[in-house]
């Protein structure tokens, strides 16, 4: 390590993996979630409640560990040949697909909520307009829930840009400025977890990290406020 | 009953779950007038009117044993499409629920999935509408603010506007002056005397003054059944049954 | 014909959405088979009653007894000091701030941001403070820093539970002569026992399976937790660093502890849904 400690190329690393986190699975999660409270027999939902809880609960690691045993292996064998690439599967694309696995039961449980929080009568109304069900979603709910996506959403990147553990197992952590998902990655919170060991025994080493760590704090807290006076908004509205 | 029957009810059971919600429902509602549906909260009067555009298909462990016909057809089991039924039936609820649009769209909205997109002819017909519940000219200058934007009442007669725009022949309203001020409340309650002459006006109330001032029939549920129905004239002078004394006594409510 | 193309559309849409909701019950049931299918095998009494020998990172034999009641120490140490500080702040928002709506919003807003912040923040906060006192990383440390981490979260989820309890409840108590408020905490508390019991053992999950929080704080040892003020093995750090050791051997402890850490986390949440049931029935609505 020279003396420079230049964040940049680990800040676009994380913007690589939480985007495409959030690109698969902020449709499934919307999917489901409009599945779910609008279609979904009571059974669907009796087998769906745990099924989230559990996803949600399970510890970062263990994805991690399923990462680097189930997508790496998938990401290197499969996807990369698919594009005329020899990889190891140690990439962007490995993390934002765990991640995307991990901040899917966050983003569908908020979501979840915003359509129950949609007044039944509204759909009523509209279908004694003669509108289909799926016309009362696409025309009316969806319009309705805007602001509680779009803050679903945004708390769900905010989630996904501060884990950790499981995206430092599968990401490749090489210090590069990424231009493609197939590449490996270094995101920020995988920079403190690998250097804390340094942070001793390289003088300034330990204030760079912290840096770091205050940068991926305000980020975080940015988004979270933001979106969550969205969700207050909306909840005062209704 | 004088008159012809709109709606012919005969004996309709619902269920949800294991609560039995009516029971053995058979009435017959006339054409062009209005019809009050009354009882004390709780006795299945919405849950009746939700049934005649069916949509009670929305509650989940529902089970409709039982006839609606209307206009001689059975809707409960047609191979009709649903959406065509509900379009001959305007739903006017507890609270206006504008939807999530500017006024102007509101009224637009069913006239549009019903296919007619032409934006003179659309224009023309929201004016219509809007002028029908006497709307018009307070919103004339601000027709693309969002609905919610309006008053409560002013918001209830943007969704009668609403439910009128897709030319129906009945218009089912489900206690419609519970969450608006008096002066509201008598505007909407005109609009139904004055549409009785092309309607078919069903109200659910649980107003006895209202019922009073704007039936012509008039049906009395009590714990899913209806106990007692006739012309409002008698209804009210010379009630039957012991139950129905009491309640247009006002000994419970 | 408008019509044909109506129903095709949403058909086509319900379609798309079943699979996603299909999707996200394949993804848990593909995490649980891959942990359960590569250490199982792996899953001895040797492997849950020895330490590890020769070193965790190299040594051949033993097994992650230092990892689990390292975890279960931490665990529960954290979510004790996180209870014993959250069930109070939980009470006191919703019995005595409970008129003063703007206060209440304004401490839940800020509880949901500490929510939301990142674990290895909460790590890399408790690691400077540490090093600001002169500390080594140790059991205290990780607890500490782990109790800080699930505290908005405890207080939280009792807060949620609290909130649905009808106000009226406490007022009527109070009211009824037994000045005691006493008596009124010990009705308005039976009301939400499940909630708090649901939020220690959420609270008892997120501690036990937190890596990065940990990472900084509470180090790595073979030896078993004598003393607060050593360095403690956990589950998570087990799974962390042994997978990545280039010996068959070490990546099995890998695959035990990820097998023993998903099985705690499934058990937490089956007793949450079995106690929340049981005590649902007595819950006023």
């Amino acid at each position: 390590m020279s003396g420079q400690f230049g964040m940049y190329p680990f800040i676009i690393s994380s913007l690589w993996v939480t985007v495409i986190a959030l690109l698969l699975a902020g449709p499934v999660c919307l999917l489901s979630a409009i599945h779910l409270t609008q279609y979904a027999r009571p059974i669907v939902l009796r087998i769906m409640h745990p099924v989230i809880d559990i996803l949600a609960g399970i510890p970062s690691v263990i994805f991690g560990v399923w990462g680097v045993l189930a997508i790496v292996p998938f990401v290197g064998d499969h996807i990369g040949p698919l594009f005329g690439k020899s990889i190891t599967g140690y990439s962007i694309l490995s993390g934002g697909l765990v991640l995307a696995v991990m901040i899917i039961p966050f983003i569908l449980n908020i979501l979840i909520e915003v359509f129950r929080t949609i007044p039944e009568e509204l759909t009523e109304v509209t279908l004694s307009l003669g509108a289909t069900h799926w016309m009362v979603i696409k025309h009316v709910l969806l319009r309705k829930a805007f602001p509680g996506i779009i803050s679903a959403f945004s708390l769900g990147l905010s989630r996904a840009f501060g884990e950790t553990i499981a995206v430092l197992m599968v990401v490749g952590n090489v210090t590069r400025i990424p231009t493609g998902a197939l590449q490996p990655g270094y995101p920020l919170p995988a920079l403190i977890a690998n250097n804390y060991g340094e942070m001793l025994s390289i003088p300034r080493y330990d204030s760079a990290l912290m840096l770091a760590a205050l940068v991926l704090l305000v980020i975080v807290i940015l988004f979270n406020i933001i979106s969550r006076w969205l969700i207050f908004r909306v909840e005062r509205n209704t | 009953m004088t008159g012809k029957a709109k709606i012919n009810i005969e004996h309709l059971d619902l269920y949800i779950g294991k609560q039995h919600i009516l029971k053995d429902v058979s009435t017959q509602i006339p054409e062009k007038k209005i019809t009050v549906i009354l009882g004390p909260s709780g006795c299945g009067k919405t849950t009746l009117l939700k049934s005649l555009n069916r949509l009670t298909d929305l509650y989940s462990n529902v089970k409709v044993s039982g006839k609606i016909f209307i206009e001689g057809e059975d809707i409960l089991h047609t191979n009709m499409d649903i959406t065509e039924i509900r379009k001959r039936m305007g739903l006017l609820s507890q609270r206006p629920y504008p939807l999530p649009m500017n006024i102007f769209n509101n009224v637009a909205y069913g006239l549009r999935i019903s296919g007619r997109t032409n934006k003179i002819v659309l224009r023309k017909r929201v004016q219509h509408y809007l002028e029908l519940v006497n709307l018009w000219d307070e919103v004339k200058d601000r027709l693309h603010d969002p609905a919610s934007s309006l008053s409560i009442g002013q918001q209830q007669r943007l969704c009668l506007a609403r439910g009128l725009s897709v030319d129906p022949d009945i218009i089912l309203a489900d206690e419609p002056t519970s969450a608006l001020d008096p002066i509201s409340s008598e505007v909407v309650e005109k609009k139904f005397i004055d549409l009785k002459s092309q309607y078919t006006v069903v109200v659910v109330t649980h107003s006895l003054q209202q019922a009073r001032r704007i039936a012509d029939y008039a049906i009395f549920m009590y714990l899913g059944e209806i106990i007692e129905q006739g012309p409002a004239s008698e209804f009210f002078s010379d009630p039957k049954e012991e139950l129905t004394k009491s309640y247009l006594k006002g000994l419970f409510n | 014909m408008k019509l044909g193309v109506r129903k095709a559309e949403e058909l086509f849409f319900r379609v798309v959405m079943f699979l996603a909701t299909t999707v996200i019950l394949l993804a848990l049931l593909m995490i649980i088979f891959t942990i359960l299918h590569k250490g199982l095998a792996a899953v001895s009494w040797k492997m849950i009653s020895q330490l590890p020998k020769g070193g965790f990172y190299f040594g051949k034999e033993g097994g992650i007894l230092n990892a689990i009641l390292g975890s279960i120490y931490l665990a529960s140490g954290a979510s004790i000091l996180a209870i014993l500080f959250g069930l109070p702040v939980a009470l006191y928002i919703n019995i005595h701030l409970h008129k003063n709506k703007r206060l209440v919003t304004a401490i839940r807003f800020m509880l949901d941001v500490m929510w939301g912040i990142p674990s290895i923040v909460y790590g890399a906060f408790g690691f400077t403070v540490m090093l600001f006192f002169g500390m080594r990383s140790s059991l205290l440390a990780g607890m500490l820093t782990v109790t800080l981490f699930i505290i908005p979260i405890m207080i939280r989820s009792i807060d949620e539970v609290m909130k649905t309890v009808p106000k009226g409840l406490l007022e009527s108590t109070l009211s009824l002569g037994s000045t005691k408020s006493e008596t009124a905490y010990r009705v308005y508390f039976k009301q939400c026992i499940s909630g708090v019991t649901t939020a220690l053992l959420l609270s008892f999950g997120r501690a036990i399976g937190d890596a990065a929080s940990v990472l900084f704080t509470t180090g790595y040892t073979d030896n078993l937790p004598t003393s607060l003020s050593e360095p403690t093995a956990t589950l998570p750090l087990a799974i962390f660093f042994q997978l990545s050791s280039p010996i068959a051997e070490v990546k099995e402890r890998a695959y035990a502890s990820a097998v023993i850490l998903t099985v705690i986390i499934l058990i937490i949440s089956l007793v949450s849904r079995v106690s929340a049931r049981k005590y649902l029935k007595h819950k006023i609505k």
